[in-house]
C-alpha cells in the first residue's frame, strides 16, 4: 500500500467515491438497480450519488433483475457505460441469461462489431443472519464463463481502484463486495488511482505457507496469520484481487517459495473458486509443495438462519491457523 | 433493374421507386432463404437453419420505416431482419458457412448475425434474449438525444419469457423509445401458440401502458404504414409501441423439421402460400396500380437469384478463419 495514503474511508465510502468520481468523469456512466437513488441501497454504499448526478444517472429501477441487467447490456452496447446495482448476490440467479449467455458472448459472437462495457456490482457472504436466500457467495460461477472478468476486492484501497478499473473496463464487470466488510477502514487515498485486473497483491509477506485469500477471507487470512506468528510460523497473505483474470503466476512463485498452500475462499469449496486456485499451484509449484493444497470453502449446505449454525459455515481465524499450523507439522 | 414504370410516379404516397425497392428486399431474402435451403439439403451448411420464407413483409414492412442508424435486435429466425436492415448477403452466406469473411468472423453462424454499419445489435438464439440489449439501446438514444428508434423483433413463442415484460414495463416508465415486435407465425417451435400463450395477446403489452396494435404481416404495405406511424410516436419521444405482425412461417422449425403433420396440416401450408403470400399478393398490387409489370417483376427475381447465387459461390470459396482465431476476442 502506497506511503501517501492516510485519509481512510470504510469499504462503502470507498466504493461511493469511485463511483462519484467515474461519474463525474465519464459522463456515460450511469447506476442503475432497486433502491440506488434516494434510498442509496439498503447498505447505504450509494447515498448521496443522485443528489450530485440526477434521477437519470442514478435510475431507480422495478424489482425486474433480469429486465435490468440485459437493459444494461444494451445501453453498454451503445454508448453507456453503466453500472447495474444488484443487491444480493444471490440475485445473480435472476440475471444469469443476461450476463452469461447475452453479456459475456456478445464480443466475440459478434466478431468483435459489439463491446459490453459494463459493470455489476453485487454483495457475497454470510453471517448477516440473513439466511439461505441472502448469503451466498457465488463468485465461482461467473469466474466460470469467458467472457466476463470477475473482482472481489478485500480493502477499501482495492475496492476503490479496482471499481475505477472496471468501470473504464470495456468488457462486462461482475464486481463482488462483502457485506460484512462495509464498515471496514482503511486507507484511502484522494487521489485517481487503478488498480489492474489479473494482479494479486501480497497482503502479508512470509516463509512458511502461503495463504491465498479471496474478499471476505483475506481478513481472516490476515488474522490467521497474526495467530500463526506467534507459534513462531510465519505465513504469506496472497489476495488475487481478481478471479478472472487470474495472477497464476504470483501464487504460484509465493508456493515455491514456502512450499506450503491454503486457498480460503467464502464460496463454496466444492466446483469452486477453492479448487481452481489449488489447481493452480499445484500445476505451478508441484515439486517445490511439501503437502496437498489446502482448500477451505463455505460449508456445503444452504446457509442456515439461526446464528450458531450459520458461524459454522464459513472459514474463520481460528480454522484457518489450526489448518496451517497443521500443515506446517506444529499441529 | 428494368422496371418499367414511371418509377417516380407517386402511389399510396410511395413513389414507385420506392415500391419496387421494397418488393425487391422481400424477393431478396425469399432468394436468399431457397439459397440457404439449398446449402442444407446439399450438406455444404453445418448447424442450423431456420427460415424467414412467408414472413417477409413483416421485416421489409417495419424496416424500410427506419433509418440505416436506428437499432435492431433479432432472432434465431433472424436472416430476413439483418438483411432488410441493410445486411450484405455475400458476408451473410460467409458467416451462414462459418468463414472468415463472414459478419462475426464466422464465429456467430446463422443465429448471431450483427451489423453495427446497420445497426443490427446482434440476433440472438435465446427466445426473448435480445429484449434487453433492444431496451437498453433505446435508454441509450434517450439519454444521449440521438433520435435513434429500436426495433425488437421476437415471435410470439417470447411471450412465454418473462423478462419481456420486465422490459416492457420498464420501456413505459422510461418512455423509451423501442418498438417490441412480435412475429406471430403461429408456432412457437412445433406447438401452435394457442396451445401456449393464454388470454389476449395485445393485452400484456397495453398492461403496461405501451400502445399495443396488431397488423396483417402478410401485407408489406400495412405493415410499413404501422411502422411508419409506431416509429414517428417512438422518435418524438411519446414512447414505446408493442406490434403483433399476424404472420406464417412457409417452412419447418428449422430446416430439417420435414414432416410437419403432427402439428399442423399439408392443407393448412398450401392455403397460407396460395391466398396470402406477401410477395405474390404485393405482385399483383403492383401491378394493378401500374407501379411495374409482370415482365419487370419477373425480370427482377431473375437478377436477385442470380446475386444470391453469386453470394453463394463467394461463400463457399471464402477461406475458415485460422486456428488461433478460435481464442481471440473474448475480451475487447
Amino acid at each position: 500500500m502506497p506511503e501517501v495514503a492516510v485519509r481512510e474511508l470504510t469499504f462503502a465510502q470507498a466504493v461511493r467515491e469511485a463511483l462519484a468520481e467515474e461519474m463525474r468523469r465519464d459522463p456515460r456512466v450511469c447506476i442503475f438497480g432497486e433502491d440506488v437513488a434516494e434510498a442509496g441501497t439498503p447498505f447505504k454504499v450509494l447515498s448521496g450519488l443522485v443528489e450530485e448526478f440526477g434521477r437519470e444517472r442514478v435510475l431507480d429501477t422495478p424489482i425486474s433483475e433480469a429486465g435490468f441487467t440485459g437493459m444494461g447490456v444494451g445501453a453498454a452496447m451503445t454508448g453507456l457505460r453503466p453500472v447495474v446495482d444488484i443487491m444480493f448476490g444471490d440475485f445473480l440467479t435472476l440475471t444469469m441469461d443476461q450476463l452469461v449467455n447475452q453479456a459475456a458472448k456478445v464480443h466475440y459472437m459478434s466478431g468483435g462489431n459489439w463491446k459490453v462495457p459494463m459493470v455489476l456490482r453485487t454483495t457475497l457472504g454470510a453471517t448477516r443472519r440473513s439466511a439461505a436466500q441472502h448469503s451466498q457467495s457465488l463468485h465461482a460461477w461467473l469466474s466460470h464463463v469467458p467472457g466476463l472478468k470477475v473482482a472481489m476486492p478485500s480493502t477499501p484501497y482495492d475496492a476503490k481502484g479496482l471499481l475505477k478499473t472496471a468501470i473504464r473496463d470495456d468488457n462486462p464487470v461482475v464486481f463482488f463486495e462483502d457485506k460484512m466488510m462495509y464498515k471496514l477502514k482503511g486507507p484511502v487515498p484522494e487521489e485517481d488511482y487503478t488498480i489492474p485486473f489479473g494482479v494479486a497483491e501480497v497482503k502479508r509477506e512470509g516463509q512458511d505457507i502461503t495463504i491465498v485469500a479471496t474478499s471476505s477471507m483475506v481478513q481472516v487470512a490476515l488474522g490467521a496469520a497474526e495467530m500463526l506468528e506467534k507459534v513462531g510460523l510465519s505465513a504469506e497473505v496472497i489476495d488475487p484481487r481478481t478471479t478472472w483474470p487470474l495472477d497464476e503466476k504470483t501464487l504460484a512463485e509465493s508456493a515455491k517459495k514456502t512450499s506450503r498452500a491454503i486457498v480460503v475462499d467464502e464460496g463454496y469449496g466444492r466446483y469452486g473458486v477453492t479448487g481452481e486456485i489449488a489447481s493452480v499451484i499445484a500445476e505451478g509449484a508441484f515439486y517445490s509443495l511439501d503437502a496437498p493444497v489446502k482448500r477451505m470453502g463455505a460449508m456445503h449446505v444452504p446457509i442456515p438462519f439461526s446464528p450458531p449454525l450459520e458461524d459454522m459455515t464459513v472459514p474463520t481465524e481460528q480454522m484457518v491457523f489450526e489448518a496451517a499450523r497443521a500443515m506446517c507439522g506444529k499441529g | 433493374m428494368s422496371v418499367a414504370t414511371d418509377q417516380a410516379r407517386v402511389v399510396d404516397g410511395v413513389k414507385a421507386e420506392q415500391w419496387t425497392r421494397i418488393y425487391r428486399r422481400m424477393v431478396m431474402i425469399r432468394e436468399f432463404e431457397e439459397q440457404v435451403n439449398e446449402l442444407y439439403t446439399r450438406a455444404l451448411m453445418p448447424g442450423l437453419a431456420h427460415l424467414y420464407i412467408g414472413e417477409e413483409a413483416v421485416a421489409v414492412g417495419i424496416c424500410e420505416a427506419l433509418r440505416r442508424t436506428d437499432y435492431i435486435t433479432s432472432t434465431h429466425r433472424g436472416h430476413g431482419h439483418c438483411l432488410a436492415k441493410g445486411a450484405s448477403p455475400d458476408r451473410m452466406f460467409a458467416e451462414l458457412l462459418g468463414k472468415e469473411a463472414g459478419y462475426c468472423r464466422g464465429k456467430g453462424g446463422s443465429m448471431h448475425i450483427a451489423d453495427p454499419a446497420t445497426g443490427n445489435l446482434g440476433a440472438n438464439a435465446i427466445v426473448g434474449g435480445s429484449a434487453g440489449i433492444a431496451t437498453g439501446a433505446a435508454l441509450s438514444s434517450k439519454r444521449l438525444g440521438t433520435g435513434q428508434v429500436t426495433v425488437c423483433f421476437f415471435g410470439e413463442g417470447a411471450l412465454g419469457q418473462g423478462v419481456l415484460y420486465e422490459v416492457m414495463n420498464l420501456a413505459a416508465l422510461g418512455k423509451l423509445p423501442v418498438i417490441y415486435v412480435c412475429e406471430n407465425n403461429l408456432y412457437n417451435e412445433y406447438t401452435h401458440y394457442s396451445e401456449t400463450t393464454a388470454g389476449d395477446m395485445l393485452a400484456r403489452g397495453a398492461a403496461f401502458g405501451v400502445h399495443a396494435e396488431s397488423v396483417d404481416g402478410q401485407d408489406v404495405r400495412t405493415v410499413y404504414g404501422t411502422a411508419q406511424r409506431l416509429v414517428g410516436r417512438a422518435r418524438k419521444g411519446e414512447g414505446p409501441a408493442f406490434l403483433v405482425c399476424n404472420t406464417y412461417r412457409y417452412m419447418g422449425h428449422h430446416v430439417g423439421d420435414i414432416n410437419r403433420e403432427y402439428y399442423r396440416s399439408k392443407q393448412e401450408e398450401q392455403e397460407w402460400k396460395a391466398k396470402r403470400d406477401p410477395i405474390k399478393n404485393f405482385a399483383e398490387w403492383m401491378i394493378a396500380q401500374k407501379v411495374a409489370d409482370t415482365a419487370a417483376l419477373e425480370e427482377m427475381h431473375k437478377e436477385v437469384r442470380a446475386e444470391m447465387k453469386a453470394a453463394v459461390e463467394f461463400a463457399i470459396a471464402a477461406p475458415y478463419p485460422k486456428p488461433e482465431e478460435a481464442e481471440q476476442g473474448v475480451y475487447a
